[in-house]
């Protein structure tokens, strides 16, 4: 049985249309991530599951139950705000309690589950202080101790860690994961950090326009996008777009790139990645996406008898990371993004040696922006 | 706190206690009344006929206290204001308190549980806020009629917090807009109720908003006037009823000194509330919003 279940919700703001026919269903333990730009609608649905805003129509079931008109109380959630929304004149303790209370759980059982949210958060020497008087990691783990504290059957977080710093949120981020995997606890995590999304998630639910665009595991989402939008948003840096022509040759499919003051480049289509809507599309313009990935050095990733297209592309801006280099590099008529081992020597003018990974090399419709192979 | 660069040039000075000299003045123009209002009611009569309205008392004496307090006439009795200070507060503190506490809840209500139609009602519920107390003395007699409440302390009271909801609503509105409402929803989902939030959540951060209505509260009704002489009977008039009937009774030499005494008495309450808690009136006007 699933333990959430959305079935067609759609959520009307007078005329403004926020969430159109949204269906997803996840399983007990499975870690959930709404993620999208903003205005896309996630944080509206989160909040129709969490009940703090009726829906326009559809329906919403928790553990098999119907909660689409239960009040939030009625519906056994817990919820971690982006604010924390700490009460303010409650200490660390009172706040941890406090739904318990609400729930007329005993006094001894609130104490414990104070004992052990604290422990496991570790925030036992912070029982006592006032929000106030803590910093904004310290609010953060009481915020998500006040959602432990329950065992309620979904957990809800709302962009927990956007009001954390970098190295912090990081940091929340592997904490999370941990959590995660000890309890086995189910999670609807809405964020708009894609990295987030990739390494936390069991599935990534990619939201656009109060639509779901995608609904996958990360590696899905990440190797198969459905369309442009959500090949774009998840990666970082994002996918390059290069406009191409699409000819049929007899021994398979051929990608020109239109290379202005150069020999076009043609890059050949893996035989095996065929797709039928290609033939549709034979002599019309699409769009290639290559992950920054997807080049390598030649001769250092993918060896002699690679498949990968070479190519000797001018660098433009060199930048090291650390762990790796990425390179701006001339491609067709614009420019791409390739991310190149950390040893490599090449300074912006010069020209290097590159292959491409067609086999992992993804093909979209100009019009339609939806997937062709 | 000197916060700003000037050089100390013989002319700047000059500029400076000029500048100072006549904010002085300024302060002792405002502050004349109530000077004239204490020292002549600390004089004895024979010492005002005179017409020596600013000079010391000779002879200081607080006999024009007690008398205001406990013998002048007011009207066809005579027994001081004392009396009606007691009913001014027998009507002001419930009507403060029950205005205060319905303002919170209207202001709770209308922000952290929008309604269809909410911003619609608390703008004609401002719209109380500018109404004259003239134009509704007919209907609102007729109202206390019809209800059994006319010409008693009830229905004062009830007029007092019917005109003080507009005010307190404004004030709780306000400043419960900027308190986060996640904590609300956090409660929500932790199991509380309406009341219970309130009651748990809200109402321990609002002290400088209620310090605020109370003020404001107190004042203005302690001041009232016109719904104290419309809608009450002899025997529970407010005090500035009392003292306009003390003034106005004539017999005999005008006891001036008798008068201010009386004048001052219906005055400290709110003096006394201004001095002790204006700092937290200021403080709860200006309150930024609470941080979760």
């Amino acid at each position: 049985m699933a333990a959430l279940e959305i079935n067609n919700v759609c959520k009307n703001f007078g005329s403004e249309r926020v969430l159109k026919d949204v269906s997803l269903a996840i399983d007990s333990g499975e870690f959930l991530i709404l993620v999208g730009p903003s205005g896309c609608g996630k944080s509206t649905l989160m909040n129709a599951i969490a009940g703090l805003e009726p829906v326009t129509s559809g329906e919403i079931r928790i553990a098999g139950e119907d909660v689409t008109w239960q009040t939030p109380a009625e519906r056994d959630i817990a919820m971690v705000f982006q604010s924390y929304a700490l009460y303010p004149s409650m200490t660390v303790r009172q706040n941890i309690s406090f739904g318990l209370e609400m729930r007329k759980v005993p006094k001894a059982e609130r104490e414990a589950a104070v004992e052990r949210v604290a422990d496991l958060l570790q925030i036992s020497h912070l029982l006592e202080r006032k929000p106030s008087q803590l910093s904004g990691g310290q609010r953060q783990r009481v915020a998500m101790g006040r959602a432990l504290a329950r065992e309620p059957k979904v957990y809800l977080f709302d962009e927990p860690l956007s009001n954390l710093d970098a190295k912090l949120r990081v940091d929340m981020r592997t904490e999370i994961k941990k959590l995660h995997q000890r309890l086995g606890t189910t999670i609807v995590y809405v964020t708009h950090d894609q990295i987030e999304a990739m390494t936390l998630a069991d599935c990534i639910a990619v939201m656009r326009d109060g639509r779901i665009l995608q609904l996958g595991s990360p590696d899905e989402v990440y190797n198969n996008p459905v369309d442009l939008f959500v090949a774009g948003f998840m990666g970082s840096p994002s996918m390059n777009f290069i406009g191409a022509t699409l000819d049929g040759e007899p021994g398979g499919y051929l990608l020109r790139v239109a290379t202005p003051g150069e020999e076009n480049l043609e890059l050949p289509w893996p035989q095996e990645r065929e797709t039928p809507a290609m033939a549709g599309q034979v002599g019309r313009e699409v769009i290639l996406g290559l992950r920054p990935e997807h080049f390598a050095e030649d001769d250092v990733r993918l060896g002699d008898d690679a498949e990968g297209v070479l190519l000797s592309p001018r660098i433009t801006v060199v930048e090291p990371t650390g762990a790796d280099i990425l390179l701006q590099l001339k491609l067709g008529e614009g420019e791409a993004t390739a991310r190149v081992g950390p040893k490599c020597r090449v300074a912006a003018g010069e020209r290097l040696a590159l292959r491409i990974d067609m086999a992992r090399a993804v093909l979209f419709d100009r019009e339609t922006e939806q997937r062709l192979a | 706190m000197d916060n700003v660069i000037r050089r100390r040039t013989f002319g700047a000075r000059l500029g400076r206690a000029l500048l100072y000299a006549v904010l002085l003045l300024a302060a002792l123009f405002y502050l004349l009344p109530l000077a004239v209002m204490l020292v002549t009611s600390l004089k004895p009569l024979a010492e005002i006929t005179p017409g020596t309205l600013l000079s010391l008392p000779q002879e200081p004496t607080l006999g024009p206290w007690t008398k205001a307090w406990g013998e002048a006439c007011t009207g066809m009795r005579c027994e001081g204001v004392g009396v009606y200070f007691f009913n001014s507060i027998a009507i002001v503190v419930p009507a403060v308190l029950i205005s205060t506490i319905i303002g919170a809840l209207n202001g709770y209500a209308l922000t952290k549980w929008r309604f269809k139609g909410s911003e619609l009602l608390f703008a004609l519920m401002l719209f109380g806020c500018f109404i004259p107390f003239q134009v509704v003395l007919l209907p609102m007699a007729q109202t206390l009629g019809w209800l059994g409440l006319s010409s008693s302390r009830a229905g004062l009271i009830l007029v007092h917090v019917v005109f003080g909801i507009a005010f307190t609503t404004l004030f709780f509105r306000n400043f419960y807009v900027a308190v986060p409402t996640e904590l609300v929803s956090a409660a929500k989902l932790d199991g509380a109720g309406f009341f219970r939030i309130f009651w748990r959540i809200l109402l321990p951060v609002s002290a400088p908003i209620i310090v605020v209505s109370v003020i404001w509260q107190f004042t203005q009704i302690w001041n009232d006037f016109l719904f104290g002489v419309a809608f009450s009977a002899h025997d529970t008039q407010p005090v500035t009823v009392a003292l306009n009937n003390l003034v106005n009774t004539s017999t005999g030499a005008r006891e001036y000194n008798v008068d201010m005494a009386a004048a001052m008495i219906a005055a400290l309450p709110t003096l006394i509330v201004y001095v002790l808690a204006g700092k937290y009136f200021v403080r709860g006007l200006t309150a930024g919003s609470v941080k979760g």
